[in-house]
């Protein structure tokens, strides 16, 4: 590749072609009328670019490759969960299943035994849902009016508190594990459903309570101030302006918390019951704790049943789903 | 000229503070109050339930002095390393890769980032599975005609944590990628033209150019790695439990396993406050880097 | 002389957009070139595309004589200023300026020298070891400046640098900007859409409107006279009066009437020679109506009613209405004249502007 001539040597200014054997002068209007065509013999109009250039093929290539990467597991996953145990004992992972059994998502559903009882996965199912619902209300409610009151009510003390609870995100949980147990257990919520409730809307407090409160530090003042001049409280101003005008941000808190806390396993395992254990959990036991035969296929199954709900909802959710990762990541 | 009495100090914005008592409970209670509470009953000698007999350091001691607790720590240190290392590296290269206009980078980046959406321990079965000798890779190759391949991390007690490694990056890559994706399309178009009128290859203005101007993101990812690096314990759980033997261990586990399994709660304790510690040490520099000595 | 830049029937379209349609362009050395135009006219895609920075569909462009129309932005011979000035952010500013070469692999002393060289020109030497963030717009626009100064261009470009900045600021960094043409005598190509700087600073300018030159004139003549009514609107603060009507030829003798009333255009010089009769635009600039006792003697009178009165200190712009019409007149700044007063205002038919009323070209 030539190197810019100018910088190369001070003296010569450019490489001097052949000087331009144009058409008669008078008739080049230089001055933007429009003139019939003045082009002459040479490079014209859009420069020569192959589709299947290096660069495209270096990009498009290595991210084919990548994602291939990515979609592996997936597709390993659902193959396997359509095979019978036959074909998968004697076939590799990689193909795709000869004949197609739906009986091994039945079993995990229905069936499986995770040592206690054999109902399958729909028992777990349902805890998780019975813990999703309430923990998700109750873990934004509580954090977009604490949001709420930070960034307009400021009082006394509120930017400590805050603060403290921004650490506390960073604390691993470990630390704190035990003395929510002898709390719960002076409560009596501890093993119950309620009790996990709790511990999920407390440690979702932090980045909710940063995201709602960046968000509605963005909302205008004059709109505060407009509603307060009105008349408006606290509760009235949350009510009918701040949420009506905050639909996104809320959608965005609902997804991060039902992908939180649908996948969490640590606080399921440890502040519920055996016959109340979440989706998560009864999976690992599933898989990992089964004595004799490994059902590879019905474990598959589960597998991906577990996976569903927040694949569904990253799918459907799509761009709000990244906006909400980085929302939340922007402080940890 | 005084209107109507002014109402009590305390009772201004009473609805806020009211409001924010759920908060108010959880910093200092839960927060600040259990941390406090176990690091304070790491020094006692506790074992089904919280004993307050006080030990000194014994508990330490025995921490370090256990296997189980220096391969735990060995094992994070090298997923740590690793993790933090490829996260950045893999997930900066995807977002430049996307953000180079090429069509369909919203199906690319979907692609990318739904191990994202899974719980850590669907991803541990999944490449507990992947990982099979008898079934998954090595099977596979095997069968190709390689017959003396050999690929069984899962059960080779030297190389398991990087079984687990290819797991976890698997899952957390994307979401860097989307960091550095955000971070990458802030960047004023003008600098690249600047750089390309310059005659910059384009190596050298993401190396010298665009990748220093991206610092705070960087930092930030950082930061959510190594967050994210201390609490591994779930993708452990599920893709090898701590096996084989003791040989993927990690101290989250260490500290589960310590308090609801073996019985020996001030174990359990300690290993959580240094836990606490390590985080400490990572995280005040950072703060102070950021917010330098402004606020706390 | 051979034109410093000569574009060839340039066509860009996106899609089935077209954004810049045969385009011809010649301008010379050491001429300063203000392409001037309200957002979406295509100055800046005109200027990407000198650049190199955008490829264009059709059409050649030639730099110094060379078909620089399939090269690489760096291979073209220009410098470049943009509006957010792009100074690397990490690097201080002797890095800003030395980056390109070290890359081009010149050896350190020239690399040296030339920065050197630059910074003297530009008076940033006392800057050249902060950083961007640390310097002032004013010296930001140097050190960009600077930047396209060392690589030895003949030919710099500029994407509207003055719009950031607040009025004062802008003031001032437009006069460098001609201090810095009359000491460099560069070719100087600069896109705004703000006429003073265009007027100020050009040499000639290219007034654009939906990707076509509508007139390239030395900045006296757009004033003067403009092509067509869209330049003629673009150009002068306050805008241009206009009225409605029909040109009426008798004789080799021109009369314009409009709203009952009938004036001679004797004194005015067609562009095209004598046009036939029919619709036409008047137009006439306020600063060239008189009021007051001038006005009495004056070619062309009207009388009417003020309406409004603006006071600048400098002068004081006045809108009346006449007939039907309302316009504006420039008077100076210490007149003594109120809403409601009666005002007589003149003007000489030579000052005027005709435009047909369809093609909206000089008549």
């Amino acid at each position: 590749m030539t190197k810019t001539p100018h910088l190369l040597n001070g003296s010569m200014k450019y490489d001097a072609g052949p000087a331009e054997a144009g058409p008669d002068r008078a008739l080049r209007h230089g001055d933007g009328t429009p003139s019939g065509s003045r082009m002459v013999e040479g490079p014209a109009g859009r420069k020569p670019r192959k589709a299947l250039s290096r660069r495209n093929i270096l990009i498009y290539g290595t991210l084919i490759v990548v994602c291939l990467y990515y979609l592996l597991p997936l597709y390993v996953m659902i193959v396997t969960s359509l095979k019978g145990m036959p074909e998968i004992r004697l076939g590799n992972i990689f193909s795709p299943p000869v004949e197609i059994t739906f009986q091994p998502w039945v079993k995990a559903w229905a069936e499986a035994c995770t040592g206690l009882n054999c109902d399958g996965l729909s028992r777990g199912f349902f805890n998780s849902v019975k813990i999703l619902i309430p923990s998700v209300i109750l873990s934004i409610a509580i954090a977009s009016v604490n949001g709420y009151a930070l960034a307009n009510w400021r009082f006394k003390g509120s930017e400590t508190f805050f603060t403290i609870l921004i650490v506390g995100a960073f604390i691993p949980y470990q630390v704190m594990i035990y003395p929510i147990v002898i709390m719960l257990r002076e409560i009596g919520l501890y093993g119950s459903l309620t009790g996990l409730v709790i511990v999920h809307t407390i440690f979702g407090m932090p980045i909710l309570t940063l995201l709602f409160r960046n968000y509605f530090a963005s909302v205008p003042q004059e709109l505060f101030k407009a509603a307060r001049v009105d008349g408006a409280g606290f509760w009235a101003i949350y009510f009918q302006i701040m949420v009506p005008m905050s639909l996104p941000i809320f959608v965005v808190a609902m997804i991060l918390q039902v992908t939180g806390i649908w996948n969490d396993f640590l606080f399921g395992v440890i502040y519920t019951k055996p016959d109340l254990y979440p989706m998560t959990v009864q999976l690992n036991n599933i898989v990992n704790s089964t004595q004799g035969v490994k059902e590879y296929n019905v474990n598959m199954a589960a597998t991906i049943l577990t996976g569903l709900v927040p694949l569904t909802i990253y799918f459907i959710s799509g761009k709000l789903f990244v906006r909400g990762i980085a929302a939340g990541a922007v402080k940890g | 000229m005084a209107a109507a009495t002014r109402p009590a100090r305390w009772h201004r914005n009473i609805s806020a503070k009211v409001a924010a008592v759920p908060m108010i409970i959880t910093a200092v209670v839960v927060f600040i109050g259990g941390t406090a509470w176990t690091v304070l009953y790491s020094f006692t000698n506790s074992k089904l339930l919280p004993r307050e007999k006080f030990v000194g350091l014994a508990q330490y001691d025995r921490l370090w002095s256990s296997s189980k607790w220096l391969i735990s720590i060995e094992n994070l240190a090298i997923y740590g390393a690793f993790s933090l290392i490829f996260s950045l590296l893999i997930g900066f290269m995807l977002a430049a890769l996307l953000d180079q206009k090429i069509r369909f980078e919203d199906t690319f980046r979907t692609i990318l980032l739904y191990p994202f959406a899974l719980s850590f321990i669907v991803t541990g079965l999944a490449w507990q599975w992947i990982l099979n000798p008898d079934f998954g890779i090595q099977h596979v190759v095997r069968s190709l005609g390689w017959e003396s391949f050999n690929f069984d991390p899962l059960y080779n007690p030297e190389i398991v944590i990087y079984g687990i490694l290819i797991a976890g990056l698997w899952q957390g890559t994307g979401l860097i990628m989307c960091l550095m994706l955000a971070g990458l399309r802030g960047i004023d178009e003008d600098i690249w033209k600047a750089a390309k009128i310059d005659g910059i290859p384009m190596w050298k203005t993401y190396l010298f150019i665009v990748i220093p101007m991206m610092r705070g993101i960087f930092i930030t990812a950082i930061v959510l790695i190594a967050s994210g690096i201390i609490k591994v314990y779930d993708l452990v759980v599920a893709q090898t439990g701590g096996g084989p033997g003791i040989s993927s261990e990690v101290p989250a586990k260490y500290v589960y396993d310590a308090m609801f399994l073996s019985q020996n709660l001030g174990q359990g304790f300690a290993a959580s406050t240094m836990m606490l510690l390590t985080v400490v040490i990572i995280v005040v520099p950072w703060a102070y880097l950021e917010f330098g000595g402004k606020r706390k | 002389m051979e034109p410093s830049i000569s574009i060839n029937n340039l066509s860009l379209s996106f899609g089935s957009l077209d954004v810049l349609k045969d385009l011809n362009l010649d301008v010379g050395q050491g001429e300063f070139l203000v392409l001037l135009g309200s957002s979406g006219c295509g100055k800046s895609t005109l200027l990407n595309c000198i650049a190199g920075l955008l490829d264009v569909t059709g059409g050649q462009i030639f730099i110094g004589g060379r078909n620089v129309t399939w090269e690489e932005p760096s291979q073209r011979g220009i410098g470049m200023v943009f509006q957010s000035y792009a100074l690397y952010p990490q690097m201080t500013v002797a890095g800003n300026l030395s980056f390109g070469l070290k890359n081009a692999g010149l050896p350190k002393a020239e690399i040296q020298e030339r920065v050197n060289r630059a910074a003297k020109v530009l008076q940033i030497e006392p800057l050249l070891n902060r950083k961007p963030a640390a310097l002032s717009g004013g010296q930001r626009q140097r050190a960009a400046i600077g930047r396209a100064l060392v690589r030895d261009a003949d030919v710099f470009l500029f994407d509207e640098p003055l719009s950031n900045l607040d009025a004062k600021l802008r003031a001032d960094l437009r006069v460098e900007i001609k201090q810095l043409h009359q000491k460099l005598s560069n070719t100087m190509i600069y896109v705004t859409h703000d006429q003073i700087e265009a007027m100020t600073l050009a040499d000639r300018i290219a007034i654009m409107r939906g990707g076509q030159i509508l007139q390239l004139a030395s900045p006296n003549e757009i004033y003067n006279r403009p092509a067509n009514k869209y330049v003629a609107e673009f150009i002068g603060s306050p805008t241009m009066n206009f009225f409605e009507g029909e040109l009426e030829e008798a004789g080799g003798n021109y009369r314009f009437t409009s709203g009952g009333k009938t004036f001679s255009l004797d004194g005015y010089t067609f562009q095209n020679g004598p046009p036939a009769a029919g619709a036409a635009w008047f137009g006439i600039r306020p600063e060239h109506m008189v009021s007051g006792a001038e006005a009495d003697t004056a070619l062309v009178r009207l009388d009417g009613q003020v309406e409004l009165v603006e006071p600048l200190g400098s002068d004081t712009l006045v809108r009346f209405t006449t007939g039907d019409q309302t316009l504006w007149v420039r008077m100076d700044g210490q007149a003594n004249i109120r809403h409601g007063d009666a005002i007589t205002v003149g003007f000489d038919p030579a000052r005027a502007n005709l435009f047909d009323k369809t093609s909206e070209s000089r008549l």
